[in-house]
């Protein structure tokens, strides 16, 4: 079964405080995790991703809702019996031990045989490449030396599920970049199903097999990297994730996943809508700056507007248009090798949609 | 342009202040150190270098018995103190905050600031009850007053050490598998060990150091060594008082070096 899920959220709230103070860091929160699946939470800062995190690992209880692993209800469970390790922000490695007794703790709290334990220690240094320092204590080595260290001690038990909350956000730009590329390698290695927590939407649609966008406590979609980037549902998805553009439209028909939109140019396009939704009357668009270009303005053109600044990129340049509704329009488009595209500031230009690229938002 | 630091060695006066200060801290145990070491027998005239002050200390049975008791009590004060101090220390950072958790560090921390003469009359009266409804006669009394009033000495370094500690730690422990209790034994006590050395040094020489509730509350034939000096400088005053001094001042300053560097290694 390839779509058995590891991890499901059925309806789970967390408050905080009481009285007026109460707050909901989690609000109703639904959400089913596949078995083996890179699993991605993204959002900004303060949307409750690290409260539900530790309500999985067990560190915190929901006010309400349930959590099934593998289909069976964990809250009577303590954190020390659920097969869920945790990769902390902080990395939370034993500073009284070496490497290598931060790797076989969990081995040992389970009971395991000393040479199964020491075979493992030994295995999982090898797959973060760490051999050579396991006598290490672990105040010396690196950040990016500790970030392994907790990497391998929290998989060394072979968790069903690993919990790693903003694992790279310590690290420098360039240590964060390779990190990325050995946490899908580890991944998939291991086969074990991660639940990953980041802010950078770079780093989720990068890394993951699916992604869940947070906003204050809520989850507002979930989707591939490309459902997500490409077929936002809602305002703060969109806007959210990488650069958009926003344009009022009229719907003029809609079914089967497909509607006509009338912009206020006056001109009739398609565009896709979320699952679920209805879309009627006045909408909003979302169309990605590279799915558009600037031509001379014709009877193709969906706009017409002219160019407020243009800035070169080296791979691509950014039209910045004002359109004749006054709407501000970016389009991006990729660089050929004699200059960029001949236009010029103050140009009157018109902007061409390729097919299917203006998705309907729900809100 | 960064602001001039505030520095208090610019303020008039500050090195006389510090220097008057020194004096009357070290001077009068320097001058009592020097007299430790005179063949005289007056602790004013100078009659020449002599150790035979400290070997008339050594000979005097009372002198080595009160030093034992003194050891006795302190060594098993500073335990008890330091073990409920650690529990105590424990139970006020490792809970959710709740009712009457205030109350709590004013009560393990009253001895600090009730006057220590009325805990000593309070002591005495009580423990002279017991007596005579047991008849118990033993070191048992000196041994609990002292560490009632050890635990708050213990107590502050332990606190001060478990707060600061990341407890994160703990959940970690706990997410890799160990028991409430396996986590406490591998990740916090040893982590807290530094602070509990701390706590059971300061707790072993408040203890070492104690007169008043001592005096109050000590059976007969009880000496501790303060309390035995106390005794002989009521009878006049021999050079033999200076080199006890001596020997319990270095004693002391061993003792805690020990446990200090104890702690270091374990940091
Ligand atoms: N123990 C707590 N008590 C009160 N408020 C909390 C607690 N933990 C988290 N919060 C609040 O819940 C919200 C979500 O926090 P968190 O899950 O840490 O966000 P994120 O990890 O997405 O940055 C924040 O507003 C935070 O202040
Ligand atoms: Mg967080």
């Amino acid at each position: 079964m390839p779509d058995k899920n590891a991890i499901e959220v059925r309806d789970v709230s967390k408050l905080f405080g009481t009285g007026d103070a109460q707050f909901a860091a989690l609000d109703n929160v639904s959400v089913s995790i596949r078995e083996n699946e890179f699993f991605t939470l993204l959002g900004p800062s303060g949307c409750g991703k690290t409260t539900l995190l530790r309500l999985i690992a067990g560190f915190d209880y929901p006010t309400d809702g349930q959590i099934l692993l593998y289909g069976q209800d964990i809250a009577p469970l303590p954190p020390f019996k659920r097969p869920v390790n945790t990769v902390f922000q902080s990395y939370a490695l034993f500073p009284h031990m070496t490497v290598g007794q931060n790797i076989a703790f969990g081995l040992e709290m389970l009971g395991k045989p000393k040479a199964e334990i020491e075979a493992r220690v030994a295995e999982m240094l090898k797959l973060v490449r760490m051999e050579a320092l396991k006598d290490r204590k672990t105040s010396q080595i690196s950040g990016g030396q500790q970030q392994r260290v907790a990497l391998a001690r929290a998989l060394a038990p072979q968790p069903k599920v690993l919990l790693l909350d903003e694992p790279l956000s310590a690290l420098d730009y360039k240590l964060r970049k390779e990190m990325q590329i050995e946490l899908k390698r580890l991944q998939h290695e291991t086969g074990i199903t991660f639940i990953f927590v980041t802010h950078d939407q770079e780093e989720a649609l990068t890394m993951s097999d699916r992604i869940a966008v947070m906003s204050a406590g809520k989850i507002l979609q979930v989707g591939s990297p490309w459902d997500i980037y490409d077929r936002p549902a809602v305002r703060f998805v969109a806007d959210f994730i990488g650069e958009t553009n926003f344009l009022h439209a009229d719907v003029v028909s809609a079914n089967d996943g497909r509607a006509t939109v009338r912009l206020s140019s006056g001109k009739e396009i398609p565009a896709t809508f979320p699952s679920g939704s209805s879309p009627q009357g006045k909408v909003t668009l979302v169309v990605r700056p590279e799915h558009a270009r600037v031509a001379a303005p014709n009877g193709t053109s969906a706009h017409v507007g002219h160019i407020e600044n243009v800035v070169y990129l080296g791979t691509d340049t950014h039209f910045h248009v004002r359109l004749d509704d006054g709407t501000p329009f970016i389009v991006r488009q990729q660089n050929s090798r004699n200059g960029h595209n001949g236009f010029a500031k103050a140009e009157r230009v018109g902007i061409e949609f390729g097919q299917d690229v203006a998705q309907i938002l729900k809100d | 342009m960064a602001k001039r630091r505030f520095d208090l060695k610019a303020l008039p006066g500050f090195t006389t202040i510090a220097v008057i200060c020194f004096v009357a801290l070290y001077l009068p145990i320097i001058i009592l150190v020097a007299y430790a070491f005179n063949a005289a027998t007056s602790t004013s005239e100078w009659g020449g270098f002599s150790l035979k002050w400290f070997a008339s200390a050594w000979n005097n049975d009372q002198v080595i018995d009160a030093t034992i008791r003194s050891f006795q009590i302190a060594v098993l004060a500073a335990t008890f103190a330091t073990i409920a101090a650690t529990m105590a220390a424990l139970a006020t950072t490792r809970t959710k905050a709740y009712r009457g958790l205030t109350f709590k560090y004013a009560f393990i921390n009253q001895p600090l600031m009730v006057p220590e003469i009325v805990t000593a009359v309070a002591l005495l009266i009580f423990f002279s009850r017991i007596k005579v409804w047991t008849g118990y006669a033993g070191l048992g009394y000196l041994i609990g007053a002292h560490t009632a009033f050890c635990i708050p000495f213990a107590y502050l370094p332990i606190r001060a050490r478990l707060e600061s500690m990341d407890l994160t730690l703990e959940r970690a422990a706990a997410d890799l598998y160990a028991t409430p209790f396996k986590a406490f034994r591998r990740v916090t006590l040893p982590l807290l060990w530094p602070g509990i050395l701390a706590g059971f040094m300061l707790a072993f020489v408040i203890s070492l150091d104690d007169v008043v509730i001592t005096n109050f509350v000590k059976l007969g034939g009880q000496d501790t060594l303060p309390t035995y000096m106390l005794g002989q400088i009521r009878r006049g005053i021999t050079p033999e008082i200076n080199a006890i001094s001596t020997a319990f001042l270095l004693l002391s300053i061993l003792i805690v070096t020990l446990f200090f560097f104890a702690s270091r290694k374990r940091d």
